[in-house]
């Protein structure tokens, strides 16, 4: 059970939080202009990247905020967990796993 | 026959402390420190069990957690749990143990008959043998081979014993008290770091408990009695004995399942101690001391009674002092056997001879042996072991060159006990579990740990550090950086060495040459006696094409046994890597798994069990629905009424009578579990039109909106009716079961893609009670309990809210209406609730008021054609599919839904549509969920056109009705559908979705 570093609360265990899936999708600001190919990009389409990852997580049993964590999807390894809002840290290096 | 030890001087067996048990019937005498095995080998019982697949007579193969052979099942009743190793066992005054697999008894079991039909249970016989007929395999086959090769019996009762969980922290977390785990505790704890040392057996101590060794020139004992003399009384030091850590997760998250009653008799186990602790343990670093597992040597008819491993016949004289056997030859491929049998020599078994594969064993070891009288033959093989029920004799042959084959005249050398070692294997199972990578030392024949992946170490024999002067070295070194790397400086302190051993290379000779090849003769050479799988099996698997372990694994169920292949798996591999010419390492070892030995489901359960598995959420008004007799059912976690039977009711009399009150007088339901939500902010308006199909920044003060949430996607998501109490203040309801995940959605999109909009969310669900009144009379109702309440349309009109004293009580009552009648839902704060209800009671008596539960509910509500979501909907359901077009406004901007409604698999004509469906039998109550077909007389597998969403008997109507969503049903009105039911085809009418107009 992964140990998440909620950024409002702390290190907490795994079952307090939901993941969200893939960080950084902005909701388009105007739908009625994509073709259903694109709407459908952004409804369904995610990176299902092997290594580094930018991630939604809600602390739903704890503080309730929505952040962000970077966590390298083998190792498990949390590199980084910031803000909504905040500017995204870049990746570490794919040997920084552990 | 075996016995007690010549001298017991050193034993950790109290002999004066008798201890009576039984097994398979008979009486037998042990001793406090005994295991069940230990107490079984003094009493000279050598045939414990049944193989799995042949029925074979087994015995006592090892001395712990690695036991392939000795299960049992233990008590009777309740109590009863099966399949124990009796390695693990300790032994209480009164325990009673059964052998398992076997039919009637263990000497006379009828299913050793599988024996002479070997050559069917061969690899993937089950794949094989019980193929035809097909119908045959539930009816026959299974339950045959389910009696004939299943292992112990599951209790039948509730467990009557309590478990509890444990979530702890510590610094640095040693699993196993042998030496190195010791030494590494002893390091830690002296930083002051926070310490858990845990450990599977009953003492600390490891392998030493079975030897005789010294540390620091003393018996090691003592050094083990002074290590944890030191660790009780460190502050932050905790000893875990009996408790295995069981599993290695992420994050160094560990489980340990702690064994706190076992041990003692029944009747002495204290009422305050729950009977296992699972201990989840988050621990900054971790220390694995788990030890090393002898790996047997492969050999024919390798699975008899009183063919044991060497350390283990040593263990069992030197810490039980109780012989195996009274006369041994000892086989073996490497220096550690040789300890071993002078320890048996010297406490009562004569040691016939020392078997070595091994063309020149150390001169030393010759020394000693010729020292101690006991004959060593090198370059020598045991070809075949005589007797089936316990070991009468060995055959040697002597080996030729490559030992690949023997040679010359055999020998047969007559013995009870044949103690053997292929060499060792370290428990990797947690480094494993921990995604650490494995190497092969093949000067060893074993994996050892290679990188770590999380943040833990690995030492002594577990490390495949195997001499104790080693172990002891290397723990204690890890103890302090573990330490260290948890934040603690460690004070220079040392540890002690021991005396030097020998560990001259082994001979891997994999399988060992017999007269016979395996697979020829009658011999079988085991390679997992768990699961009767012989190398013939693996040759025969690797030649029908299963080239990886994984699938010669399942292929042949090697390692698949209780055990989890703790004896097998290397040699498993190590024979397939020979059959394919590939290297040991390029064939690897099957993935290790938690847990590292079978854990109670009671244990993972702990308290969760019965009452306390799921909270319980109740009303204010439930002690008033239990008191007048309601029938419950389970919405969510809450509790609602479903309905309230009279004397003699049953159920659909009860809803018939509920739901004509409803229309004809006033009837009352306990609304209270609706979830609401209390919306607030200057963006409050703007974020629910976001939200909302429809607009709500339009909605006057005072007045309600029924609203439909929608996914992006365009699929309903929630429903219910939301009021403005100001400006930038709003009432939201949910549906019941949905009310957390409504918060949520609205939480996401506050903050992840809308934060710029100033808005909050409170859970107020539990905070109002509600009580919804509902029929022709609810107005004179709440005028005489609301007399200051202006009822006509004019100033209270429908789907408005208004503040008003309601039977004294300040409350909200909102006039909307889920039944289609004039309905109220007063909302009032939940503390006043259950008032509230007995004045409603009361002052509708007169009316003739009627409690109704949630199935007259959704009978009224269906009657008018009002969707339930999650009933109507599941998720793949557009508004447009319910016919609820009008909701979805068209100009208001943007909304969650919006787009995806556009799409083309959204406007599709033969979507799945709400419609309404009359069967052709008005008494007809088509079953929810039923599958509807246009043309009955279809082949089968017939074309789907839709399924039954809802169906009630409408008293009001006096006839059966239902919902449903049909391919293009809203232009098939006016057509007949039909139900195809188990027994009989149900002809219907399909129509718009409302019966009530």
């Amino acid at each position: 059970m992964l140990l998440i570093p909620c950024p409002w609360c702390g290190p907490c265990a795994e079952v307090e939080f939901r993941c969200g899936g893939e960080a950084h999708i902005a909701r388009p600001e105007n739908p009625e202009t994509l073709s259903d190919e694109a709407w459908a990009d952004y409804l369904f389409m995610r990176t299902n990247p092997k290594g580094w990852h930018r991630e939604r997580w809600y602390h739903v049993h704890g503080c309730r905020r929505w952040f962000n964590l970077v966590r390298h999807t083998v190792s498990h390894a949390i590199a980084d967990a910031y803000k909504m809002g905040e500017t995204p840290p870049a990746l570490p290096d794919e040997e920084a796993k552990r | 026959m075996s016995g007690k030890a010549k001298d017991t001087a050193g034993a950790r067996v109290d002999f004066a402390a008798p201890l009576g048990f039984s097994f398979n019937g008979r009486r037998y005498t042990g001793y406090r420190g005994d295991t069940l095995a230990s107490a079984l080998l003094r009493n000279g019982v050598r045939l414990v069990a049944r193989s799995f697949k042949y029925h074979r007579p087994r015995g006592i193969v090892s001395a712990g957690a690695e036991e392939p052979a000795a299960l049992v099942q233990l008590g009777s009743g309740a109590h009863t749990e099966p399949n124990l190793r009796a390695t693990q066992v300790e032994l209480y005054d009164g325990l009673e143990a059964t052998s398992v697999n076997a039919w009637p008894s263990v000497d006379v079991d009828l299913g050793a008959l599988n024996g002479l039909f070997a050559k069917i249970f061969v690899a993937g016989f089950y794949y094989k043998t019980f193929m035809h007929p097909k119908s045959f395999w539930m009816r026959c086959y299974e339950p045959a081979i389910r009696r004939m090769a299943g292992l112990g019996k599951a209790p039948t009762l509730a467990d009557p014993e309590r478990y509890d969980h444990k979530h702890v922290h510590c610094d640095v977390l040693v699993a196993g008290g042998g030496p190195a785990g010791l030494a590494a505790a002893l390091a830690a704890a002296r930083t002051g770091a926070r310490v858990i040392l845990a450990d599977e057996q009953s003492a600390f101590g490891g392998q030493i408990l079975g030897r005789q060794q010294t540390i620091g020139g003393a018996p090691a004992l003592d050094w083990v009695a002074a290590s944890l003399a030191e660790l009780s009384r460190a502050p932050e030091a905790r000893l875990l004995p009996r408790t295995t850590v069981f599993g290695y997760y992420d994050h160094n998250y560990l489980c340990l399942i702690e064994r706190r009653t076992d041990h003692l008799a029944p009747a002495a186990r204290p009422a305050e101690l729950t009977r296992q602790r699972l201990w989840h343990v988050r621990a900054k670093r971790v220390v694995l001391a788990t030890g090393a597992h002898e790996r047997p040597l492969v050999f024919a008819d390798n699975d008899r009674p009183g063919v044991m491993l060497a350390h283990a016949a040593q263990a069992y004289a030197n810490r039980y002092g109780a012989l195996a056997g009274r006369r041994a030859v000892v086989f073996t491929n490497n220096d550690s056997a040789y300890g071993a049998a002078f320890d048996l020599g010297r406490a009562g078994t004569e040691i016939a001879a020392i078997i070595d594969l091994r063309t020149a064993p150390p001169a030393a070891l010759r020394e000693q042996a010729r020292a101690e009288g006991i004959e060593v033959l090198a370059n020598a093989a045991v070809s075949a072991v005589h007797g089936a029920r316990a070991v009468r004799a060995v055959s040697v042959h002597g080996l030729d060159a490559d030992g690949g084959r023997v040679s010359g005249p055999g020998r047969r050398i007559p013995c009870d006990l044949l103690a053997h070692s292929g060499g060792w294997n370290p428990a990797l199972h947690l480094h494993s579990q921990a995604r650490g990578a494995l190497r092969f030392r093949a000067e060893d024949g074993c994996f050892v740990p290679g990188a770590t992946r999380q943040k833990n170490v690995s030492v002594g024999a577990a490390n495949g550090s195997f001499a104790l002067a080693d172990a002891l070295r290397e723990g204690f070194a890890a103890g302090a950086e573990a330490a260290k790397e948890a934040g603690f400086s460690s004070a220079a302190s040392s540890m002690p060495g021991s005396e030097p051993e020998s560990f001259a290379p082994p001979r891997l000779l994999w399988v060992v040459p017999s007269t016979k090849p395996p697979g020829r003769g009658r011999a079988k050479h085991f390679v997992d006696l768990a699961h009767d799988v012989a190398v013939a099996d693996i040759r025969l698997a690797e030649r029908e094409g299963l080239h990886s372990i994984e699938h010669v694994k399942r292929y042949t169920t090697s390692g698949m046994g209780t055990d989890q292949g703790k004896t097998s798996n290397v040699n498993a591999s190590a024979i397939l890597a020979a059959q394919l010419g590939a290297p040991i390492p390029a064939v690897g070892v099957t993935t290790f798994r938690p847990p590292y030995t079978p854990v109670a489901y009671g244990a993972m359960a702990g308290r969760e069990v019965g009452a306390l598995m799921d909270p319980v959420r109740v009303t204010p008004m439930h002690d008033w629905h239990l008191a007048h007799g309601a029938v419950f059912e389970d919405v969510g976690l809450w509790k609602r009424p479903r309905y309230y039977p009279k004397p003699g009711e049953d159920m659909k009399a009860a809803v018939n009578r509920e739901c004509r009150a409803a229309r004809s007088a006033v009837a009352v339901l306990d609304a209270s579990t609706l979830g609401k939500i209390d919306v607030r902010g200057r963006d409050a308006a703007l974020f629910l039109n976001r939200i909302y199909t429809n607009r709500f920044d339009n909605l006057a003060i005072g007045r309600c909106r029924y609203g439909l949430m929608c996914r992006d996607t365009g699929m309903v998501f929630d429903d219910g009716v939301t009021a403005r109490l100001g400006e930038n203040h709003f009432h939201m309801t949910t549906t019941t079961g949905n009310a957390a995940a409504v918060l949520d959605w609205l939480e996401e999109y506050s903050q992840t893609e809308w934060p710029e909009l100033e808005v909050y969310f409170t859970s107020v669900t539990e905070q109002w009670a509600t009580v919804s009144i509902a029929g022709p009379k609810a107005h004179a109702l709440l005028a005489e309990l609301a007399p200051g309440l202006p009822l006509d349309d004019e100033k209270f009109s429908f789907m408005s809210m208004r503040e008003a004293a309601v039977a004294g009580f300040s409350a909200r009552v909102f006039r909307i209406s889920f039944t289609g009648e004039l309905s109220y839902e007063i909302n009032l704060p939940g503390y006043f609730g259950f008032a509230l209800w007995e004045a409603v009671m009361a002052a509708g008596a007169k009316h003739g008021i009627t409690p109704y539960g949630t199935e007259a509910m959704h009978v009224l509500r269906a009657e008018k054609g009002f969707v339930i979501v999650g009933q109507e909907t599941d998720g793949t359901v557009t508004p447009l599919d319910l016919g609820m077009g009008w909701i979805v406004a068209k100009s208001k901007g943007d909304f969650l839904g919006r787009r995806s409604l556009a799409r083309a698999d959204c406007v599709r004509d033969d979507r799945k549509q709400l419609v309404g469906i009359l069967t052709e039998s008005p008494e007809e109550v088509l079953p929810e969920g039923a599958q509807l077909v246009l043309d009955p007389a279809a082949p089968v597998p017939m074309p789907m056109a839709g399924h039954v969403t809802s169906s009630y008997f409408s008293a009001n109507l006096g006839r059966s009705i239902a919902l449903a969503l049909v391919k293009g049903g809203q232009a098939r009105i006016g057509q007949a559908i039909y139900a195809p039911l188990e027994d009989r085809t149900v002809k219907a009418a399909i129509v718009e979705p409302a019966f009530i107009k």
